[in-house]
């Protein structure tokens, strides 16, 4: 599986926020990528999503449709792979702006992506609604995963 | 970083203020649950106006409050659903069934004082 490294991982500890005031978001760094490691991270990676999506105009309903998606997205990293990281970036394209979600790790795979797919199914206890979940608050949502190598899930949302 | 929480009459309020990690909202559950009986507690009100995410975790460990609270005598009621996250919610396929729900902290009040009026005691339910 093709597994590029995206982009420097950020110097240890969260960056401070950055001051939006007066910038566009041509200012924003293209790709930004946090570690997971810890349910602290969790946290922190959506919390920076929506930090990201405010930045690029997204509307507040939905800033949270995108922090939870990446919440869904690290937990199952922390809860699957143990290790991996989100790596967030900004999309333009033919005049429309959006974020696109990447959620990557080198953990055990899914072995049955389709039935992973399937809502209420769940290996961990949980509700099994997350990877159904993510794909419906995203416009747009891929999932590569390879036994014993690793999961790539891209998830991408568009301004309205 | 833990929820406060406090104690009204025979209700226990948790007020969430600030994101939470899992490790956080399993532990706001077990103070909970533990603080029904320590304080005889009939009814317990989570407020989650400031919670950012309620994600699948969050939900599960609400229903799984709900569900507890009940078996040891309290109803639960959840306040302070925002609009943002009630899609969120919704889109995600998590409903909180069973779950009681009320706008914001004085509608689960009186939600809670009708829920747990007894007969023989009738408006005494919440202490002043």
């Amino acid at each position: 599986m093709r597994r590029e490294r995206r982009g420097a991982v950020q110097p240890d500890g969260p960056a401070p926020a950055p001051r939006l005031k007066g910038r566009t978001s041509a200012d924003l760094p293209a790709e930004n990528s946090i570690p997971v490691r810890s349910e602290a991270d969790i946290v922190f990676a959506r919390q920076k999503g929506r930090e990201l999506a405010a930045a690029l105009g997204f509307r507040s309903t939905d800033l949270t449709l995108i922090a939870t998606a990446i919440s869904e997205l690290a937990r199952n990293i922390v809860l699957y792979a143990r290790r991996g990281e989100i790596v967030l970036s900004r999309l333009e394209e033919n005049g429309r702006r959006g974020i696109a979600v990447q959620a990557q790790d080198d953990g055990p795979g899914i072995p049955d992506v389709n039935l992973a797919m399937r809502s209420g199914y769940s290996t961990s206890g949980g509700l099994g609604l997350g990877l159904p979940g993510v794909r419906r608050l995203m416009d747009e949502f891929v999932i590569v995963s390879e036994p014993r190598k690793g999961t790539i899930v891209t998830a991408k949302i568009w301004i309205q | 970083m833990g929820v406060p929480i406090l104690k009204q009459g025979y209700y226990l309020i948790a007020t969430i203020q600030t994101a939470l990690t899992d490790t956080d909202l399993q532990g706001l559950r077990d103070g909970l649950i533990a603080q029904i009986g320590r304080y005889r507690a009939r009814g317990v009100i989570i407020d989650i106006t400031a919670l950012d995410v309620m994600d699948s975790f969050a939900v599960r460990t609400v229903q799984d409050i709900a569900q507890m609270g009940r078996l040891r005598g309290a109803e639960t009621v959840i306040v302070g659903v925002q609009p943002e996250v009630a899609l969120s919610m919704v889109e995600l396929g998590l409903t909180l069934a069973g779950v009681n729900t009320a706008l914001d902290l004085e509608e689960g009040l009186i939600f809670l004082d009708e829920r747990t009026k007894r007969a023989s005691k009738g408006g005494e339910a919440r202490a002043p």
